[in-house]
C-alpha cells in the first residue's frame, strides 16, 4: 500500500475522531458558564442542577478530547515527521503554547469547577466554571494559528539550511486568515452545543421527566443556537469564503465545481463532478450567484479550474466538492431550524408544538456532520499542499515509517477509538437517563475519582 | 540561546517524571497495595486532582521540543514510531481507566479498569525507561538526520539496536522499579492505617531493588555508550551527581523506616530529578547520539530553531511558567492533606 496514503489517512482518521469532542467542550463551556450566571443573578436552584448536568456531560466528553488529542501532537514528528523538521519553528510555538496556556489552565479548573463546588463560593465555583472555558477556548485559538499558518502562512522567512522561521510573532498570531477561522470555527462549536443542548430540552419536554429542566435547556440552547446559526453564515463564513477566493482561488473553484471561469458564475446547490469531462452532472444551480456572493456583484469573473495546472488541484476534488456542500446545506438548515425555533419560544409555544420539539430532539448529529465537513472542506482544499503553496504534500511524511507500520498503527487506532465510542456511547446513556435533578445520594455514583 | 532551551526542555521532562510518575507508581502498585474496594477508592483518590495537570508536562515538554528542537522532534519521533503509538494507547488506556473506573457501580467494570490501570502503568514506566536509555545509548542516524528502530532485533547493543536491548530493558526495569517506589512513597504521604503500612513496607522491599538496579545501571549506561563519561571527566564537579543519587537513595530508605514519609518523597524526587540531570550531562551538548558515528550525532547547535523564535519563545514561556506553577500551588493547597479512608475518599 502507499505509504503517503496512509499516513494521510492516519491522520485525517486521528483527527477527525478527536474534533467530534472539544467542540462540544468548547462550545458547552461557554453555556454552562450562560447557566451559572442565570443561577447567581436569579437564585434559582434549578440552574445550579442545569449546571451539575451538563457538567457531567463536559467530564466525560473532556476526557475523550484529552485521551484522542495527546496523538495528534505527536503525530507531527510520528507520521509527518519531514514538514515538523522544515517547520517546526513557526508551528511548533502554537502548540507548545497550547499547552503551556492552555492545558495547565484546563486541567487545573476543570477539577476544581466539577468537585469543589461545595468547598468553593458560589462566585468561585462560577469564576472556575469561566476559566474552564477561557482555556478550552485559548486551546482553539492555537490550533487555528497553527492550522492558518499551513492555510495561508505569513510572516516566516527560509533559513539557508531550508528550515522555515518566524518573523514577527504578532503576525503569526494575527494572521488575518487565523482570526477569520476562528471566528467561523467557534461559532461552529456554539452550534453543536446549543443542538446538543436543545436535543436534551425537546427529549425531557416529551417524555415529561424533568420537563422545568428540559425548558432551561432549550431556553439557552435555542438562545444559542439562533446567535450561533446565524453568525456562523453572517459574518464569519461570508467573510472566510471571501478571503478564502482571494487567496486559495483554486480551493474556491474546485468546492464550487467551477471547472471554467466566467461572469456571472453559478452557484451550484447539487450534482456530481466529472473530473475527466470537466463538468457537473445534473447540476441544480443559480445563475450569477456565486459571482455576487464572492464580489459582491454578478458581472465578476470568478476563476474556474481551467486557470490552473491539473497538479495543482485539490485532490480529491469530488470529495471536496461534497463536504463543502453538506457544511454549506446544513448550515442553511441550522439557521431555518433555530429562527422556527427561536420565534416559537419568543411567543411562549415551543414547550407545548411538539413539531417543532421533534426535529430540535433528531437534530443534533447534523453540527457534528457539519463542523466535519467543515473541517474536511479546509483541509482538503488546502491539498495538494501541506503549507499552502510551500510545501507539497509528498514532502512532508515521515519516509522512514514504512506503509505497514503507518498500517499497523492506523489499525491500533481504529480499534480503540471503537472501543471508546461505546464507553462514551454508554456513559452519555446513563448521564441523559438519569436526568438532570438527581437525588444527592446518587449523584456520588457520577463522581469521577477527581474528588472535591 | 542552544544551552538555555537544552536545559528548559530538560527541566519541563524532569517535572514530568517526578509529577507523573507519582501517579504512575500508584497505578503499579494500586493492585497490590489497595485490596479492598475503599483502598482502591482511596488510592485512586489520591492522584485523582492531579494525575490530569501531571500529565500536562508531557505536552508541554513535546510541544517546547517541537519549537526548540524541530530536528530532533522529527527525527526521534518518526524513528521511535511504534514505541511512541504504544505509549499513545497506554497515556489513553490510563487516562480511560482512572476517570472512567468510578462511573459504573459494578464490581466486573470495576475490576477490568483496575486490570487496564495496572497494566498501562506498568508499560509507561517500562518504556519511558527504555526511552531514556535509547537516547543514552544512540540510534542509527543516517546523514539526513533520521533512523528508523524496530521495536528490537537481536537484542543486543550493536551499530543496528532495536528500541529494546539489553541495555535499554534494564532502563526500563530501573524506571519501572523507581516509579513504583516513588508511588508507594507518594502514596505512605496521602494514606493511613493499613493502607500507609502496607505503602511504607512496599516502598522498604522495592528499594532495596532499585539500589541494586541503581548500581547495574550506571556501569551499563559506560558499557552501552562508552563517551558518557567525557563531560563527568571535563567538569570533575559533575562527579556529585552519582553521590547525590546515592544520598538521596539512602535518604529514601532511612526516612521511610522513620515513617517521615515527606521526607522519603522528597528524597525520591531527588533521585529521580538526579538521574535524568545526570543523562542529560553525559549527554550534552548532543541531543541524539549515533551509533552510526559522531558525525551523525544531533546537537544543539544542529537541531535549533531560528534565533527570533527563540527569542520571543524565551519571553512567553517564563509567563507560562509562572502561571502553571500558580495553578499547581492551587490545586495541591486544595487537596493537600490526607485522604480519608472511612468516606471512601473526599466527600463529594
Amino acid at each position: 500500500m502507499d505509504a503517503l496514503l496512509l499516513h494521510r489517512i492516519h491522520f485525517a482518521f486521528t483527527i477527525t475522531f478527536h474534533y467530534l469532542f472539544p467542540q462540544l467542550t468548547m462550545g458547552l463551556s461557554l453555556l454552562i458558564v450562560a447557566l451559572k450566571t442565570a443561577a447567581i443573578r436569579s437564585k434559582d436552584e434549578r440552574y445550579n442542577q442545569a449546571a451539575r448536568f451538563w457538567a457531567k456531560v463536559l467530564a466525560v466528553n473532556f476526557l475523550m478530547g484529552v485521551v484522542t488529542g495527546i496523538p495528534m501532537e505527536f503525530q507531527f514528528g510520528t507520521n509527518w515527521s519531514q514538514f515538523a523538521r522544515t517547520t517546526g519553528g513557526v508551528i511548533g510555538q502554537p502548540l507548545a503554547m497550547e499547552g503551556v496556556f492552555s492545558f495547565f489552565l484546563e486541567s487545573a479548573f476543570l477539577g476544581l469547577f466539577l468537585f469543589g463546588e461545595k468547598r468553593l463560593s458560589a462566585w468561585g465555583h462560577w469564576t472556575s466554571a469561566l476559566l474552564v472555558f477561557i482555556g478550552s477556548w485559548i486551546s482553539g485559538f492555537f490550533i487555528i494559528v497553527t492550522n492558518a499558518w499551513m492555510q495561508h502562512p505569513v510572516a516566516y522567512r527560509v533559513l539557508p539550511n531550508g528550515v522555515y522561521e518566524v518573523t514577527s510573532f504578532w503576525g503569526l498570531l494575527t494572521n488575518p486568515w487565523a482570526l477569520l477561522q476562528y471566528a467561523h470555527n467557534m461559532s461552529g462549536a456554539v452550534i453543536t452545543a446549543a443542538f446538543v443542548m436543545s436535543a436534551a430540552g425537546a427529549f425531557y419536554v416529551l417524555e415529561n421527566r424533568f420537563a422545568d429542566h428540559g425548558r432551561i435547556f432549550l431556553r439557552v440552547g435555542v438562545t444559542a443556537g439562533v446567535i450561533a446559526s446565524i453568525t456562523q453564515i453572517f459574518p464569519t463564513g461570508d467573510l472566510h469564503g471571501r478571503y478564502m477566493a482571494k487567496h486559495q482561488p483554486a480551493t474556491i473553484a474546485a468546492m464550487e465545481g467551477l471547472f471554467n471561469s466566467r461572469t456571472g458564475a453559478p452557484i451550484v446547490l447539487i450534482g456530481q463532478p466529472d473530473e475527466v469531462a470537466r463538468r457537473i452532472d445534473n447540476p441544480i444551480a443559480v445563475n450569477d450567484v456565486l459571482s455576487f456572493l464572492i464580489y459582491g456583484t454578478t458581472k465578476a469573473e470568478v476563476t474556474g479550474l481551467d486557470r490552473f495546472p491539473r497538479e495543482d488541484w485539490p485532490e480529491p476534488m469530488p470529495l471536496l466538492f461534497y463536504v463543502y456542500h453538506i457544511m454549506a446545506g446544513l448550515g442553511t438548515y441550522f439557521v431555518f431550524v433555530m429562527i422556527v425555533a427561536a420565534l416559537s419560544l419568543w411567543k411562549g409555544k415551543l414547550y407545548h408544538t411538539r413539531w417543532i420539539l421533534w426535529p430540535l430532539l433528531l437534530s443534533f448529529p447534523f453540527p457534528y456532520i457539519a463542523n466535519t465537513a467543515g473541517w474536511l472542506t479546509a483541509e482538503l482544499g488546502r491539498q495538494p499542499w501541506v503549507v499552502y503553496g510551500l510545501i507539497r504534500v509528498p514532502e512532508g511524511y515521515s519516509k522512514y515509517v514504512s506503509s505497514g507500520n503507518a498500517l499497523f498503527t492506523l489499525m491500533g487506532f481504529m480499534g480503540l477509538y471503537t472501543v471508546l465510542s461505546i464507553l462514551f456511547i454508554v456513559l452519555i446513556y446513563r448521564i441523559v437517563d438519569a436526568g438532570p435533578a438527581v437525588p444527592a445520594a446518587a449523584e456520588k455514583e457520577f463522581a469521577s475519582v477527581t474528588p472535591d | 540561546m542552544g544551552f538555555i532551551w537544552f536545559w528548559v526542555v530538560a527541566v519541563m521532562l524532569v517535572a514530568y517524571v517526578v509529577l507523573d510518575g507519582f501517579d504512575i507508581g500508584v497505578g503499579i502498585l494500586h493492585l497490590f497495595v489497595a485490596q479492598t474496594e475503599p483502598q482502591r477508592q482511596v488510592t485512586l483518590h489520591s492522584i485523582g486532582p492531579v494525575w490530569d495537570g501531571n500529565e500536562v508536562w508531557l505536552l508541554a515538554s513535546g510541544g517546547t521540543l517541537y519549537f526548540a528542537f524541530p530536528l530532533l522532534y522529527a527525527s526521534a519521533f518518526s524513528g521511535f514510531y511504534l514505541a511512541l503509538m504504544i505509549v499513545l494507547w497506554l497515556l489513553i488506556g490510563r487516562a480511560a481507566a482512572i476517570e472512567l473506573r468510578m462511573k459504573i457501580n459494578n464490581g466486573v467494570w470495576r475490576a477490568f479498569f483496575d486490570g487496564v490501570f495496572f497494566i498501562s502503568s506498568a508499560l509507561l514506566a517500562v518504556f519511558y525507561g527504555a526511552a531514556l536509555a535509547n537516547v543514552i545509548r544512540g540510534v542509527p542516524l543516517g546523514a539526513d538526520g533520521y533512523f528508523f528502530l524496530p521495536l528490537w532485533t537481536d537484542w543486543r547493543v550493536g551499530p543496528q539496536p532495536g528500541i529494546l536491548d539489553w541495555y535499554t530493558v534494564i532502563g526500563g526495569v530501573v524506571a519501572l522499579v523507581a516509579l513504583a517506589e516513588h508511588g508507594a512513597l507518594y502514596l505512605a504521604v496521602k494514606t493511613e492505617g493499613e493502607l500507609q503500612q502496607r505503602a511504607r513496607a512496599t516502598g522498604r522491599v522495592l528499594w532495596i531493588a532499585l539500589f541494586a538496579l541503581t548500581i547495574i545501571s550506571l556501569p551499563a549506561s559506560v558499557i552501552a555508550r562508552p563517551d558518557t563519561l567525557d563531560n563527568y571527566r571535563k567538569y570533575p564537579l559533575t562527579f556529585a551527581v552519582p553521590v547525590i543519587v546515592f544520598l538521596s537513595l539512602l535518604g529514601m530508605i532511612h526516612f521511610c523506616r522513620k515513617a517521615e514519609d515527606r521526607k522519603a518523597f522528597g528524597c525520591s524526587c531527588v533521585y529521580l530529578s538526579i538521574m535524568m540531570a545526570g543523562a542529560a550531562i553525559g549527554l550534552y551538548p548532543r541531543l541524539l547520539p549515533a551509533t552510526t558515528g559522531a558525525q551523525y550525532d544531533i546537537t544543539i547547535d544542529h537541531a535549533l530553531s531560528g534565533p527570533h523564535t527563540l527569542h520571543v519563545g524565551l519571553a512567553w514561556w517564563g509567563f507560562g511558567m509562572l502561571l502553571a506553577l500558580t495553578y499547581f500551588v492551587i490545586v495541591y493547597r486544595m487537596f493537600r492533606g490526607k485522604v480519608p479512608v472511612e468516606s471512601g475518599g473526599y466527600e463529594h
